[in-house]
C-alpha cells in the first residue's frame, strides 16, 4: 500500500517536471521567439494590418466595420449612411446577441439553421432592404441581383469582404448619393476587385473600408 | 472559372501538397521515434524530469505515464484558470468559475478543444500562451506516443516492450511540433495573423469612433492549433476571424497543416512495421472517405437545400466571402475528420445535411485521417475489427501484420469501439430526457436536438467544434462535456495500449496462402465498407431525428 503510494507520487512529480520543462518550452521560448520574428521581419501584419487615411488610422484592412449614420434619438440601431458602401449584414439581423455586428471585442456567428424562422426572416426583411436601398431612379435592382453574401451575415461577424456581385449593385446607389457618374464609381468597383488568389482560392471578393477610403479621395479631389 | 471549379482546384491543390510532404514527413517521424540518440536539449529535460529516456516500458507503465502527465496537465490548467485574476498579464480578466474552468483544462488536455467560454472576453496572454498553446502542443504528442506505442506493438515480438513514455513525448514535442509550429507561425504572420502582446486598445474607425482590439500571440497558437488537430481558437470565432485566418490562402493552408501530420503518420506506420505497402493501405482508406466526404460536403452546401439559403440564393449565413462555400466546405469535413474542431465557418448554419456530414465525420470516430497519433491508432482498431470480420467470413483465425488476432485482441479492439458511442448516446439522451439543458437551445425542432447531440458527439470523440447556438456554459453541460471528453479520450487510450502490450508479447506468424493480403485494394475496400457500417448502425437512429429530418425536410 505505502510502496503504491509513493509509486503514484513520484510519478505524478515526474509528470509535473515534465509539464513545467516543456511549459517553458512551448509556452514561453516558443511565442516569444514566434513574436521577435513576427515583429522584426512582419511588423505590420503582426499588429493587425492598421491602415490610414489622411494620416489617421481608420481600421484594419482585415477587420470589416460598419458605416452608419449616428443613433437618433429612440433607435436602437443605426442606419446605414448609404454614401458609403455597405458590408454585410449587421442592423438588419435583429437584436442578436451572438452576432458581433462588426464590434471586434466579440466574434462569432448567429448560428441560425436554414430553416430557423428568425434567420428567414432576417433573410427576407435583408433583402427587401437591399433592393430599396439600392434602387435609384433609372436603375432598379432586381430580387435575383441579390447575391447570397448581401443578405447572410459571416461567421466572424467581421467580414471585411462582399462579393462583387454586391459591390456592383450598390454603384448606382453610391454614385448618386455622392454627386459622381456611375462610370467612376464602377471603375473604382473594378479596381478594388481582388480575384481568387493564383486564379483558384477562395473567391474574389471587395475590401469595404478599402474601397470606401478610395471612394472618400474621389469625392474630394472633385 | 465557377466556385465549384474552383473548390474542387483546391482539393486538388491539398491533394497534391499532402501527396508531395507526406513521404520525407513520415519518414522523419519514423527516424524520430526509432532513433537511439538523444539531443542535448533532450537531455536536459530528461534531466528536468528525472526519467531515463532509455528504459523500455511495458504497456501498463506506459499507460501509467500517460495517465500521470494528462492527471497533472489537468490540475495545472484549472488552477491556472482559476488564479487568472492574481495572475499578470491577464488584461484584467477574472478568474473562471469552476465548471467552466474544469471544462476547459480536461478540453484543452484531452486535445478536444471544446470551448464554452468566449476567447477575447475570458483568457489572458498568461491562461492562453502559457496554459492553453502549451496543451495544444502536449496533449497532442501524447496522442502521437500512443499511437507510436501500438505501432510498436506491431513491430515488436516476444517482448511486451513500448518503447519509454517520457522519450517519445519530449522528442513529438522537440523534433516534430516545434519545428513545424515555428516555420507554419512565421508564414501565418507574413499574410496577416497578429503575433503580439499588446492588450485591448482602442483603434480609430473610417466613420469616427473606434473599435477595441485585443492583442495576443495569435499566430504562434494558431500554428499550434492547427498542426496539433486542437482547434481552440484564440478568439471566439476562431479560424473564421480574420486575425486567426486572414486570407484564401491561409486557409487553405491551415488546411494542410491539419491533415499533415495525421496523413503522414501512416507513411511512419509502414516504415516502423516493415512495409510500406501497409502504410498506403491505411492511407487509403482514410483518402477515401475524406475525398468522399468533402464531395459530398461540396455537393449540399452548394445546392444549399434549406428555406433561408432559397431566399438568400446561396448557403453564405456563417461563411465568410474570401472562404467562399468551396473553402468552408473542404475546411469543415477535414475539421470533422481530423479531432481538431477548428472552424472557419459555423456549422449550424451549414445545410442540414451538410450539418450531418460533419456530424458523421466525428461519429466514425475521427479516423479519415484523424488527429494527430489518435487518428492512426482509431484506424488500426479498426483495420484489427475488418480482418477479424474477414476471418469469420472464411473461417481462418485472423491476423493482421503477422501478429494474430485472439480472442483477448478482439476483446479489446471491440470495448474500444463501444466506447465512444456508449457517451455520446447516453448522454444525449439524458440531456433531452431532462428538463433544464434543452433551454440552451437556440434553434428549435431537428436542429435544436442536433446541437446536443453534436455536443456530446464533440465532446466524446474529441473534436471541439460545435453547433455553437447551444449555450453550452452552464454547469449541466461543462460537467458532462468534461466528463465525456475525459472518458473519451483515455479510456480508449488503455484499450489500445493493453492491446499494444498483447501483440508485443506474441510471437509473429508466418505469412501463408491462407493470409488476407492486408495492403490490397480489396482490404481497403472491406475497411471501407466496416467504418461506414459500424458507424452507420450505432448512430442512424440519432442521425435521423437530426440532421436528416432537417436536410430531407
Amino acid at each position: 500500500m505505502n510502496n503504491s503510494v509513493t509509486n503514484t507520487a513520484r510519478l505524478l512529480g515526474a509528470g509535473l517536471r515534465a509539464l513545467l520543462v516543456l511549459t517553458l518550452v512551448t509556452g514561453v521560448i516558443y511565442p516569444l521567439v514566434v513574436t521577435g520574428v513576427a515583429q522584426g521581419l512582419f511588423s505590420d501584419q503582426a499588429t493587425g494590418s492598421e491602415t490610414e487615411a489622411d494620416g489617421r488610422v481608420v481600421g484594419s484592412s482585415l477587420i470589416g466595420q460598419s458605416y452608419n449614420l449616428p443613433l437618433k434619438g429612440g433607435q436602437e440601431t443605426p442606419d446605414a449612411d448609404l454614401k458609403w458602401f455597405q458590408g454585410r449584414p449587421q442592423n438588419g439581423l435583429g437584436a442578436n446577441s451572438v452576432n458581433t455586428r462588426y464590434e471586434l471585442i466579440l466574434s462569432g456567428a448567429t448560428n441560425r439553421s436554414g430553416d430557423n424562422e428568425e434567420l428567414v426572416q432576417w433573410v427576407t426583411d435583408a433583402k427587401a432592404a437591399v433592393i430599396e436601398d439600392n434602387s435609384v431612379p433609372g436603375y432598379t435592382v432586381e430580387p435575383s441581383d441579390v447575391p447570397a453574401d448581401a443578405v447572410t451575415s459571416s461567421g466572424s461577424g467581421l467580414d471585411p469582404h462582399i462579393s462583387p456581385q454586391y459591390a456592383d449593385i450598390q454603384v448606382h446607389r453610391v454614385a448618386e448619393r455622392n454627386g459622381l457618374p456611375v462610370a467612376e464609381v464602377e471603375k473604382l468597383v473594378d479596381e478594388h476587385t481582388e480575384g481568387r488568389t493564383l486564379g483558384f482560392m477562395g473567391e474574389p471578393r471587395v475590401n469595404v473600408l478599402e474601397l470606401n477610403i478610395a471612394l472618400e479621395d474621389l469625392v474630394a479631389t472633385r | 472559372m465557377g466556385p465549384v471549379t474552383a473548390g474542387v482546384l483546391q482539393l486538388l491543390a491539398l491533394i497534391g501538397a499532402l501527396a508531395l510532404v507526406h513521404i520525407p514527413l513520415g519518414n522523419h517521424m519514423a527516424r524520430v521515434y526509432s532513433s537511439t540518440k538523444h539531443l542535448r536539449v533532450e537531455k536536459w529535460i530528461y534531466k528536468g524530469i528525472g526519467a531515463n529516456p532509455d528504459a523500455e516500458m511495458t504497456w501498463p507503465a506506459y499507460l501509467r505515464g500517460v495517465l500521470a502527465f494528462s492527471a497533472v496537465g489537468v490540475l495545472f490548467l484549472y488552477l491556472l484558470q482559476r488564479l487568472q485574476g492574481l495572475l499578470p498579464g491577464s488584461l484584467g480578466f477574472a478568474a473562471i468559475d469552476p465548471d467552466q474552468a474544469f471544462n476547459t483544462a480536461v478540453s484543452f488536455v484531452t486535445n478536444t478543444n471544446w470551448q464554452s467560454y468566449y476567447g477575447e472576453q475570458a483568457m489572458g496572454h498568461v491562461v492562453q500562451t502559457a496554459g492553453l498553446a502549451v496543451q495544444n502542443f502536449v496533449s497532442a504528442a501524447v496522442g502521437m506516443a500512443v499511437a507510436v506505442a501500438l505501432v510498436r506493438g506491431f513491430a515488436r515480438s516476444r517482448s511486451g516492450e513500448l518503447g519509454n513514455f517520457w522519450s517519445d513525448l519530449v522528442r513529438g514535442v522537440t523534433r516534430i511540433l516545434v519545428p513545424l509550429a515555428f516555420v507554419a507561425a512565421v508564414v501565418l504572420v507574413a499574410c496577416g495573423v497578429i503575433q503580439n502582446f499588446s492588450g485591448i486598445h482602442e483603434v480609430g474607425q473610417f466613420m469616427g469612433g473606434s473599435q477595441q482590439w485585443n492583442g495576443g500571440a495569435v499566430a504562434s497558437q494558431e500554428a499550434i492549433k492547427e498542426l496539433g488537430t486542437n482547434g481552440g481558437g484564440y478568439f471566439n470565432a476562431n479560424s473564421a476571424h480574420p486575425f486567426e485566418n486572414p486570407t484564401p490562402f491561409t486557409n487553405l493552408f491551415e488546411i494542410f497543416l491539419i491533415l499533415v501530420i495525421p496523413f503522414s503518420i501512416t507513411r511512419t506506420f509502414g516504415v516502423m512495421v516493415g512495409s510500406v505497402k501497409q502504410g498506403y493501405a491505411i492511407l487509403a482508406t482514410m483518402a477515401t472517405i475524406w475525398v468522399g466526404f468533402v464531395a459530398l460536403m461540396m455537393w449540399t452546401e452548394f445546392s444549399h437545400h434549406g428555406p433561408a439559403f432559397d431566399i438568400a440564393g446561396g448557403a453564405m449565413e456563417g461563411k465568410e466571402v474570401r472562404f467562399g462555400i468551396g473553402g468552408s466546405s473542404i475546411f469543415a469535413t477535414s475539421t470533422t475528420l481530423t479531432s481538431t474542431g477548428a472552424v472557419n465557418s459555423f456549422h449550424s448554419s451549414f445545410t442540414g445535411l451538410g450539418g450531418g456530414i460533419t456530424l458523421l465525420g466525428m461519429m466514425l470516430g475521427e479516423i479519415a485521417p484523424g488527429g494527430v497519433g489518435s487518428g492512426l491508432y482509431g484506424m488500426l482498431i479498426m483495420a484489427v475489427i475488418a480482418v477479424f470480420i474477414a476471418g469469420l467470413m472464411v473461417g481462418r483465425t485472423p491476423e493482421y501484420l503477422g501478429k494474430k488476432i485472439g480472442t483477448r485482441e478482439i476483446k479489446l479492439a471491440a470495448c474500444y469501439i463501444l466506447v465512444t458511442p456508449a457517451l455520446v448516446l447516453t448522454l444525449t439522451a439524458c440531456a433531452m430526457a431532462l428538463p433544464t439543458p434543452a433551454n440552451s437551445m437556440t434553434n428549435s425542432g431537428a436542429h435544436g436536438f442536433s446541437e446536443i447531440l453534436y455536443a456530446y458527439t464533440s465532446a466524446a470523440n474529441n473534436n471541439g467544434s460545435a453547433f455553437a447556438g447551444l449555450n453550452a456554459d452552464t454547469q449541466w453541460f461543462n460537467t458532462t462535456l468534461g466528463i465525456a471528453m475525459l472518458l473519451g479520450r483515455f479510456v480508449p487510450m488503455v484499450f489500445v495500449l493493453a492491446l499494444a502490450g498483447s501483440l508485443a508479447g506474441q510471437r509473429p506468424v508466418p505469412v501463408t496462402a491462407g493470409t488476407l493480403r492486408t495492403e490490397k485494394p480489396l482490404f481497403t475496400g472491406l475497411l471501407v465498407g466496416a467504418i461506414l457500417i459500424i458507424t452507420g448502425l450505432t448512430y442512424f437512429p440519432a442521425l435521423a431525428l437530426g440532421p436528416l429530418a432537417e436536410g430531407l425536410a
